[in-house]
């Protein structure tokens, strides 16, 4: 093990910053969140970053590690290459100081989607069974990091974009009400129209980058892709729509609920 | 002078500080019930500690053993808090916990699932029926989850990242608002709101170790005290024996008990498989007396006796304590766990394999190769504000409380399960009780001027001195006292000498500086968390001095046993003359309220 590590940390706030070189003792067994609270501690009691849990389950320290989206609490310094770490803030965000970023875009998005809405229970309760409800379970694992959104090469670097794309997270977010076994709302349009499913071209960025391991890619977004084909696109669901009428609510009727 | 005219305000009905659990439930409750209500809360929505929690919620749904029923819920809440809890909150809490649970679901919940498709319910210490509905070991996740969603498609405005510090009264000592910052600018806000239900979690930032987040610095205990509340129970902190100490990687981090009862023993810095030395006489028939005869135990139950790793956890906690006090702890204040030299790698990962995943990912510790470096964590308080148990009241008008920073539910011991059930519970009920105020309440809401200004100058104050203490630094040191001379293990002595590094401590709070100014800066939001941290480290180490006895959380070697007569006592802290941090805190002891003869025969009739 090296004696010293040096890590570069970006400083700055909305008008600009740099790398700034912070070289302390090395201990064993520690993750970059833990050399950043050492900095913090004895260097800079003023470089800002967000964190909670520090155990990998709440998503506030997500950072971009040596250019690489990853909670600063779930990567080990050992497991770095030798040299020094570079920490930089989310690049897809606009930035408050230092290593924090306003993510309000994704409190924003999760205002637009629709409500989970089942149907009164039976008597005796709702019942599901286990294997029905597993691949909402999977999406239900996210933890909120907005690592997903921050890789995503729609909105990265595209501003222009957001207003028009829910990201990653979202996907998986509808996704999950649309494989409820007891949501009542048909949210296949929604998706396509204002969600922006369309413009996400599957390269798996998001897949790769989640630290819950969800299959964002093949498990949410190609079926929901899928669905929205079946929905929009199927000439014999299509006739089938017009002979049987509609189960689901529309859109607009979803939006209301 | 500055005026409020000069701040953000907002003016709402209720307003819910802490987003956990428990404030968002009780937001939902006031907003369904159509009033104006606010959330707000110190880091972004979602990410509190509630999300921590593991195993589930208890609810006696009996959806696996048809025999459960509130009441059995009840009695093994009460037998687990050691009498000490509030009745009629165990009570309203082991009714009302299937409900919420069926809530959770008709929200979008997706617990666990039974063969027959009802909500999987799994086994838990010291509940007498597998009673925890769960999401594998996320439960608290999905709860919280499912909560902000629910409040976020009611509408309830949310303001995150803003830091309460302190709450306002009006002339005639109602709770008014509140006043506090934006993490992100540093600009300070207030809020003027008919009722305040504060939900702001836990303390154990206090302690050096801990496996609460930077937020559980105790706001909500303090600031109710500060506005007149009393307190309750403060001595009744839970720990957990065996946390991690080393690395600081997974520091804070639990070992499941299950290590030792697979083969994992205790050793000190000598080598030494110390828990021999500690077998108390009542143990003393039915644990080991040689290694020899303890290692048999895993393979012959019959023919050998426990090994004495496996006493309660006060007994191995009050050994550990002993082993690092008397010198022969390991380097970093703990004592070492080994089960790599006891079993074979692929059994360690065939049985713990969570526990071992979890270690080597995030420490590089393999433990099928080395020892663990263990020791008593602080994990939850019991103790806190004090409430009506139907309505979440404080003692003080317009104030409510609700989870962690409530007091009386759990009494001297919470069990594992009981913390989410009791956030759904009454964060339900105060914002139904902060609602009912809040229509009730006649005359105008006013805060004073003048009162915001004094909490604003405090507050910015560390960022005008050109020197002084870090925050850091009088941080480590009230955890490190907090940790020694009030842990897991108390005696009379050390409580007194912590009494006093505490004043010591207060000093130093007074001069902490910070630069860096006062947008999203941690030094300067340390700085503003530390006033709660010595008011609550305080009133824990007064409550644990006055309650002379040993009982669930609170153990004194001094008096190793229980008192029958305290077992009637709860001591309750209040600061009479007002002050703040520097207030003189009173203790007062009072008698706990009478169970009625209904639920006092359901203890009778199991024993």
């Amino acid at each position: 093990m090296p004696d010293d590590v040096v890590m570069a940390v970006w400083r700055g706030d909305p008008t600009g910053g740099d790398f700034e070189e912070y070289q302390l003792p090395a201990q064993e067994g520690e993750v970059v969140l833990d050399v950043i609270h050492r900095i913090q501690a004895s260097q800079a009691p003023d470089l800002a970053c967000r964190w909670n849990c520090k155990a990998g389950k709440c998503g506030s320290c997500s950072a971009e590690i040596n250019g690489r989206p990853r909670l600063m609490c779930m990567t080990r310094m050992d497991q770095l290459p030798e040299g020094p770490v570079t920490v930089a803030p989310m690049r897809t965000f606009p930035i408050i100081r230092d290593l924090v970023t306003d993510v309000a875009f994704n409190f924003e998005v999760a205002k637009t989607v629709p409500a989970f809405h089942p149907a009164p229970p039976p008597e005796g309760g709702y019942r599901m069974q286990q294997v029905d409800i597993e691949r909402g379970q999977e999406f239900r694992k996210c933890i909120e990091c907005f690592m997903c959104q921050d890789v995503c090469h729609v909105i990265r670097d595209h501003e222009e974009n957001k207003p028009a794309y829910a990201g990653p997270r979202f996907f998986i977010r509808y996704a999950e009400l649309e494989m409820h076994p007891l949501d009542t709302n048909d949210r296949r349009e929604l998706v396509r129209q204002k969600a922006g499913l369309g413009l996400c071209n599957i390269t798996k960025c998001c897949t790769e980058v989640c630290p819950e391991h969800i299959k964002i890619t093949d498990n949410a977004i190609i079926p929901m892709k899928e669905r929205v084909v079946d929905a929009s696109y199927d000439p014999v669901a299509w006739l089938g729509r017009k002979v049987l009428g509609r189960k689901k609510a529309t859109p607009a009727e979803a939006l209301d609920r | 002078m500055t005026t409020l005219a000069e701040y953000e305000s907002h003016d709402f009905d209720v307003i819910v500080i802490g987003a956990g659990g428990a404030g968002l439930r009780a937001a939902i409750e006031a907003h369904e019930r159509g009033l104006r209500t606010a959330l707000v809360c110190k880091s972004l929505l979602g990410k509190a500690h509630t999300v921590m929690a593991e195993g589930g919620v208890a609810a006696a749904m009996g959806n696996v053993w048809a025999e459960d029923n509130w009441k059995v819920h009840f009695r093994d809440t009460m037998r687990g808090g050691k009498m000490l809890n509030n009745w009629r909150m165990a009570e309203l809490h082991a009714q009302e916990a299937p409900d919420r649970v069926l809530e959770l679901e008709a929200w979008g919940a997706l617990f666990d699932r039974t063969k027959d498709g009802r909500i999987l319910q799994r086994d838990f210490g010291g509940h007498r029926y597998a009673r925890l509905a769960h999401v594998g070991d996320r439960t608290g996740l999905e709860l919280i989850r499912t909560l902000q969603q629910r409040a976020v498609s009611l509408g309830i405005e949310v303001f995150m990242e803003c830091k309460i510090l302190s709450l306002l009264t009006d002339p005639e000592g109602r709770v008014s608002g509140a006043v506090g910052y934006w993490r992100a600018t540093g600009e300070f806000v207030t809020f003027t709101a008919k009722a305040v239900v504060v939900a702001s979690g836990g303390v154990g930032k206090s302690w050096k170790y801990t496996s609460n987040s930077w937020e559980s610095t105790g706001d909500g205990h303090a600031m109710a005290l500060w506005a007149g509340a009393d307190l309750i129970d403060m001595e009744a902190v839970q720990f957990h024996p065996t946390g991690m100490v080393w690395p600081l990687s997974v520091r804070g981090i639990l070992v499941t008990e299950g290590v030792r009862g697979d083969g994992g023993v205790l050793r000190n810095s000598e080598g030494q498989r110390f828990m021999f030395n500690y077998v108390a006489d009542m143990f003393r028939a039915e644990t080991a007396e040689t290694e020899e005869e303890a290692d048999r135990w895993y393979e012959d139950h019959a023919g050998a006796r426990r090994p004495p790793e496996l006493l309660p956890r006060d007994e191995v906690a009050r050994s550990i304590n002993a082993e690092v006090k008397g010198g022969r702890g390991s380097p970093h204040g703990g004592v070492f766990l080994d089960i790599a030299s006891r079993r074979s790698a692929e059994y360690i990962r065939r049985r713990l394999p969570s526990m071992y995943h979890q270690f080597m990912e995030l420490a590089g510790v393999d433990i099928t190769a080395e020892a663990m470096e263990v020791g008593p964590t602080c994990h939850y308080i019991m103790g806190g504000v004090r409430v009506d148990a139907d309505t979440g009241a404080a003692t003080v008008p317009g104030l409510f409380a609700a989870g962690e920073v409530a007091g009386g539910m759990h009494g001297s011991n919470r069990l594992g399960g009981n913390s989410l059930s009791d956030l759904l519970v009454f964060g339900r009920r105060a914002g139904a009780g902060a609602a009912d105020y809040a229509e009730g309440r006649t005359g105008t809401v006013g805060i004073a001027d003048a009162e915001v200004a004094e909490v604003v100058k405090a507050a910015i104050e560390p960022l005008t001195r050109e020197e002084g203490e870090n925050p850091y630094d009088v941080q480590r040191d009230l955890q490190e006292t907090m940790q020694t001379l009030v842990g897991i293990i108390r005696t009379g002595p050390e409580l007194d000498e912590a009494l006093e590094k505490l004043d010591e401590l207060r000093e130093r709070t007074h001069r902490v500086a910070v630069r860096g100014g006062a947008v999203y800066n941690p030094g300067w939001n340390l700085a503003t968390d530390l006033p709660a941290m010595l008011t609550v480290s305080r009133c824990v180490t007064l409550g644990a001095r006055e309650r002379k006895e040993s009982r669930g959380g609170h153990t004194r070697d001094d008096f190793p046993k229980a008192d029958p007569e305290l077992g009637k006592i709860n001591f309750v802290l209040s600061e009479p003359a007002g002050g703040g941090m520097d207030g003189d805190v009173k203790v007062t002891p009072e008698s706990i309220p009478q169970m009625p003869p209904e639920l006092a025969e359901l203890f009778e009739e199991a024993s």
